[in-house]
């Protein structure tokens, strides 16, 4: 974004004389709060969707009153829940119960500063950007267990427990698979990343070779899991748990925490699409040219990024839930192991690369290129 | 109260082994843990009505239980008492609200055979068709609940469309989508239509059709097995001691059905086969797994049952001759009868010269089946309790009567 502003300042006269560094700050707090609010919206209308597909697949509609379509729904579930009565239990510890959702929230949306929407369209673009989303959307689950613990109620503090075990053990494949994508593309920055995999569709990250191609599953299911959505939704199992961590949550700090879980689940989506499905690379070696490219670079992603989400609210309205057992046993036995042979089959594949084929033809910057 | 640790063993182990006794050690003496009671129930979403079950629990894991029943007693049997016979029987509907079709015909059976009612043959087909397509309804409601126990939303909404066709048909045949009064001493209120009887046979062409659907979306499903395999083992042993019935004694490998074995009204003369719990289905004889597969499989035979009554459907009155002010002579009954959850039984005592019982008693299966829970569950995860009460199947209604 750096060069674009300075590109900027050179264009317009006024904004020239400005200090730099103003320009920087300014610029930085306007992004922020764009894609907050993008975020937001998106996540009111994930919301949506996932209710609208739902409908579909249980022979049903769906909400379709309000606006178009029912689009405007999640306007006016947010104006019922502000609406409501904000009951904070007696014995519930009040300051961490309030501060609760403020840190899920947090969480959840501050992740999207470093998260590339397009090409340049991204309000921080840092070179450690992977791991920075990867370390904020670990504070979610501080928060939950804030939740957990402050609202004094056993179904609560089960849930908080649950989340904790299922989300901690889960980025642990979850990061080691992402890890084999950062070997090939040699950064951990995410736009970098995207244009690794420029030109054609078999240079997106998860065609390239078996290792990838593996990671790409153990990243999407441990992101599931991460996300506490079916089949590992046990946090907050309702037939179980009743509401697991939120139980006593009412009003706007429940929606607070339910729009943090979705605008996750947008998150984990974008940066699936990010890491292996190329990005906003449409998969043909086309040049679209013009002043157009961003644009529909980012509608490509937005694109990718709807059909992950639409994949997982499939498999949430298919799937029976695991139990807690399995659902360890699965991350430490089954996705743990492939994810490091993952990493390690990845890391051999880069030094077949660079050792005896050479990265100068087609096959070697395929097989190990950057 | 602690819970005493497991033995960790000592001597013939290697040193590692001892080692980490003595630090489980070190955790129980320094870490003080507590047990959690919850109280599951009764608002909670998975004790299917208002059952409250008392849990002691480490962790997850439940070490003891004990369900409370009684918020919805709603007097049936006193009611029994106080009201004439004729009365009684819509009362019988509101105990087992998915199945009251099947309550009816008990408690009619019941009735008539502390009178002796002669009923139309007419009648005993046009009964045994809507207490089958009773139980069709209940076991599809029974099975898609289940899916909502263990998470699986979508196949409870799926089994909503077939059991709307089924209450669609038994409302136009009654006026009720749930509890009908449609059973009468004597007989059956209406005569069947020509269009009810075509509309009948699409509903179980569409039932037919849909169960292998369902299938696919839980019994066949991997997640659904590794939930229900080996999960609340109820043995023959013990279902035969805590007097569980219906399907529930049926996973359990006891080959026991009174339709078949203690017939009643004209079952004897349909061919149906009993489904019962064996090794090689999957998991282990008398678990989850099982009852939901017997369900599975009885709607099928519920569907050759009609299919078979239909067949055989008499011309003739469907409702005989009942005395006006029936008052039976003195004497008991005690009439039991295979409802979708297990055996329903009616006990009546009339003094005689009464219009009303003396003393009536139903025997619900509901009640009886939850009852074992305490001794099933102790041990299992709060997930497998959830998915042991769901198998299970009980109506609080009858729980509670």
């Amino acid at each position: 974004m750096q060069a674009w502003l300075d590109q900027l300042r050179a264009e317009i006269g006024w904004l020239g004389h400005l200090p730099a560094g103003l320009v920087y700050v300014v610029a930085m707090v306007v992004a922020c709060n764009l894609v907050l609010v993008f975020a937001s919206l998106l996540a009111g209308e994930v919301v949506w969707l996932e209710r609208r597909v739902s409908g579909r697949m249980q022979a049903r509609i769906g909400p379709n009153r309000v606006g178009p379509q029912g689009l405007l729904q999640f306007l006016a579930d947010g104006v019922k829940l502000l609406a409501k009565e904000d009951i904070v239990p007696r014995t519930a510890d009040k300051p961490v119960f309030l501060l609760a959702p403020v840190i899920v929230f947090v969480g959840a949306f501050s992740a999207f500063a470093v998260m590339p929407f397009g090409e340049g369209l991204v309000a921080a673009d840092m070179d450690l950007g992977l791991f920075v989303v990867l370390s904020l959307t670990s504070v979610e689950v501080v928060g939950v267990i804030m939740a957990g613990w402050a609202s004094n109620s056993k179904w609560a503090v089960l849930g908080a427990m649950r989340e904790v075990a299922q989300v901690i053990s889960y980025e642990l494949p979850l990061g080691i698979a992402a890890l084999s994508v950062v070997l090939l593309a040699g950064t951990l920055n995410l736009t970098r990343i995207v244009e690794a995999q420029g030109g054609w569709v078999w240079n997106w990250y998860v065609f390239r070779g078996p290792f990838t191609f593996c990671a790409f599953f153990v990243f999407f299911t441990a992101a599931l899991a991460g996300l506490k959505r079916a089949p590992f939704d046990l946090p907050e199992a309702e037939s179980e748990l009743v509401a697991g961590f939120h139980t006593e949550y009412t009003g706007f700090r429940f929606a607070v925490f339910f729009l943090a879980e979705y605008s996750a689940m947008i998150l984990f989506s974008m940066l699936t699409a990010v890491l292996f499905l190329g990005g906003w690379s449409p998969g043909f070696g086309v040049d679209l040219g013009g002043p157009w490219t961003r644009w529909i670079g980012a509608a490509v992603l937005f694109a990718k990024t709807v059909f992950l989400l639409f994949v997982m609210i499939w498999v949430r309205w298919t799937l029976p839930r695991f139990r807690i057992d399995r659902v360890m046993s699965i991350c430490y036995k089954v996705l743990l192991p492939i994810s490091v042979v993952c990493v390690v089959g990845a890391a051999v594949q880069v030094l077949v690369a660079w050792s005896w084929i050479g990265t100068d033809g087609a096959f070697g910057a395929w097989l190990g290129g950057r | 109260v602690s819970q005493p640790r497991p033995d960790l063993g000592s001597g013939g182990e290697p040193a590692g082994a001892t080692h980490f006794h003595e630090r489980q050690e070190a955790v129980s003496r320094d870490v003080r843990t507590e047990e959690m009671v919850f109280n599951m129930g009764p608002q909670h979403p998975a004790t299917h009505g208002v059952l409250r079950v008392a849990v002691k629990t480490d962790g997850e894991t439940v070490l003891a239980l004990q369900p409370h029943v009684g918020n919805i007693h709603r007097c049936a049997e006193k009611i029994g008492e106080s009201v004439p016979f004729y009365q009684w029987v819509p009362y019988l509907d509101r105990m087992d609200y998915l199945a009251a079709m099947c309550n009816e015909h008990v408690g009619c059976m019941a009735i008539e055979r502390l009178g002796d009612i002669e009923v139309p043959e007419r009648a005993e087909y046009v009964r045994v068709i809507v207490a089958e397509v009773q139980r069709i309804l209940s076991h599809l409601m029974a099975i898609g609940v289940y899916g909502l126990d263990l998470g699986a939303v979508t196949p409870f909404l799926h089994q909503f469309r077939e059991r709307e066709r089924g209450l669609d048909l038994l409302d136009h045949l009654s006026g009720g989508r749930l509890l009908y009064h449609y059973v009468r001493i004597g007989g059956v209120k209406r005569d069947l239509s020509q269009e009810w009887l075509d509309e009948l046979d699409a509903f179980l062409t569409a039932v037919e059709r849909r169960l292998p659907e369902y299938n696919t979306l839980l019994l066949n499903n991997r997640i659904f097995q590794e939930r229900t395999f080996r999960v609340g083992v109820i043995d023959a042993e013990t279902a035969v001691r805590w007097g569980v019935t219906g399907p529930a004694l049926r996973a359990a490998g006891v080959d026991w059905d009174c339709r078949r074995d203690a017939p009643y009204s004209i079952y004897e003369r349909f061919a149906f086969d009993v489904p019962c719990g064996a090794s090689g289905i999957g998991g282990e004889v008398g678990d989850c797994f099982h009852r939901h597969w017997v369900r599975v499989r009885e709607v099928e035979e519920s569907v050759k049952i009609v299919r078979q009554a239909l067949a055989g459907l008499p011309e003739g009155p469907v409702l005989g001759r009942v005395p006006r002010g029936f008052k039976p002579p003195a004497g008991e009954v005690y009439v039991r009868g295979e409802n979708p959850r297990g055996e329903l039984a009616v006990y009546l005592v009339s003094v005689g010269k009464q219009e009303r019982a003396w003393r009536a008693r139903c025997r619900g299966p509901s009640f009886s089946n939850i009852a074992c829970i305490t001794e099933v569950a102790e041990g299992a995860l709060i997930a497998d309790l959830v998915a042991l009460i769901g198998s299970l199947d009980i109506v609080l209604g009858e729980v509670d009567r």
